[in-house]
């Protein structure tokens, strides 16, 4: 279960972080104007994402239980530093277009849910392609949607003109609310895929319903609720479902 | 001063919206707008929270790094503070203000890891903003994403009894609304 192989095509087809988990969508909207940004928003993260779960998995028998959130916190924002100088220093035009989404991968729910739910429990290589994988996943993700972005608004793919000149390029689609667009029809084919599994008789419960449900993705991944304090998620989780469920009861 | 302030004010709350323009705050702008009720109590715990994170980041930012030479750890240090801020805030108000706490308490744990909160933090450092500016900017920009939670609220109160195709139930129409209203808010760029 733990080879290397095995790691490597769980992140990026079977628990594809942005298609399958919707996981971490501010940054997947926010940067993928062009393939090109996208491509490098995905590779910084799989690199503080591999980097994370190698030291989370080397720390895992000295973090106390307690405290481990906190602690995967400083490591991930550690790296984020790291990488954010090495950026500053040798690829500047992505640090620049990048912007204030870099500090922000820190709070990018994919890395601190694969801290929490595999690097936490498994050696270091297995957590080591385990991160590689759900980068790959990450960055083929947001390569293809800043692709299709920057085909549809600016008619280019990585900077190369590629559609005919007749074509008017929707320039909406570069702007913010066509990110909005984009999503909203990738969580729809998605929804339509988990639709035809379900009637088929197929398991689809790992596909997330978007971000959608209080943000599920994020809290079954140890985004909210869980700082510091062990008790907290048993005391705040019937406090949450008993407003979801009156939610529920007045909306119907 | 004054007129410096009002012109950060609009800006962060009407043209650059901190959800509708910069995608930040997703997940509860998304997750926590099936009521106006909620929606407006969600609002409510992130201006407060924004604006208390921003004032706290800004003085540590000016007092604390700065002097010592070592803002490279900004990062690091503002969302330790945060979490900190928003463990310690839910403390003090289940002990002091349990009326307050009984109102906003449910959104605080959200909150904590909202990257809005560490946005707004970081963009206050990268625009040299001083304490005071950065106050306003976070209040701004939290008020900013209440005005759009609200209004996605409301759209989607009424949005629940229409017919609409199967694969765009849930999320994919809230989306599609969400996108509509970014198209809105565009006319705001021309204010400034």
């Amino acid at each position: 279960m733990n080879s290397v192989k095995e790691r490597l095509v769980n992140g990026i087809l079977k628990e594809n972080p942005t298609f399958v988990l919707m996981l971490g969508m501010c940054p997947t909207l926010a940067v993928t104007t062009s393939a090109v940004n996208g491509l490098g928003m995905g590779l910084t993260t799989m690199v503080v994402l591999a980097l994370s779960n190698v030291f989370i998995s080397l720390l895992r028998n000295i973090i106390p239980d307690k405290v481990r959130i906190p602690a995967f916190i400083v490591i991930i924002a550690s790296f984020v530093t790291v990488v954010e100088l090495l950026l500053q220093g040798f690829i500047p035009f992505l640090y620049e277009a990048l912007g204030i989404y870099i500090p922000l991968i820190v709070v990018n729910c994919i890395i601190l849910g694969r801290a929490e739910a595999y690097a936490y429990k498994n050696p270091v290589i297995p957590s080591l392609f385990d991160g590689i994988g759900m980068g790959l996943g990450f960055s083929a993700a947001l390569t293809c949607i800043g692709a299709v972005r920057e085909l549809l608004g600016a008619g280019e793919i990585f900077g190369i003109h590629v559609m005919p000149d007749s074509f008017v390029p929707v320039s909406i689609f570069i702007m913010a609310p066509g990110a909005f667009f984009v999503l909203a029809l990738l969580t729809a084919v998605q929804n339509k895929i988990k639709i035809n599994g379900e009637k088929k008789g197929k398991d689809m419960s790992k596909i997330q319903s978007g971000c959608g449900l209080d943000c599920a993705g994020c809290d079954d991944s140890g985004c909210a609720h869980r700082l510091y304090d062990e008790k907290k998620p048993s005391v705040k989780a019937p406090e949450q479902t008993d407003t979801a469920k009156k939610e529920d009861e007045n909306n119907g | 001063m004054v007129k410096d302030l009002l012109v950060i004010l609009i800006a962060s709350s009407l043209v650059n919206n901190v959800v509708l323009s910069q995608f930040l705050g997703l997940c509860p702008f998304l997750g926590v707008s099936k009521k106006t009720n909620t929606a407006a109590g969600m609002g409510v715990a992130v201006i407060f929270v924004i604006t208390l994170a921003s004032a706290v980041a800004g003085a540590i930012y000016k007092y604390l790094l700065v002097p010592f030479d070592i803002t490279y750890l900004q990062t690091i240090v503002f969302i330790l503070v945060i979490a900190a801020l928003v463990q310690f805030v839910e403390m003090f108000l289940k002990k002091y203000i349990p009326a307050l706490y009984q109102s906003l308490g449910v959104y605080l744990p959200l909150i904590t890891t909202n990257c809005a909160v560490l946005g707004v933090a970081l963009t206050n450092v990268q625009k040299e903003y001083g304490i005071l500016s950065g106050i306003v900017n976070g209040f701004a920009t939290a008020v900013g994403f209440t005005i759009s939670i609200i209004i996605l609220a409301g759209i989607r109160e009424k949005m629940a009894y229409n017919d609409i195709p199967e694969s765009f139930k849930g999320m994919p129409i809230v989306l599609v609304t969400a996108g509509l209203m970014a198209i809105a808010f565009c006319g705001f760029s021309g204010l400034l």
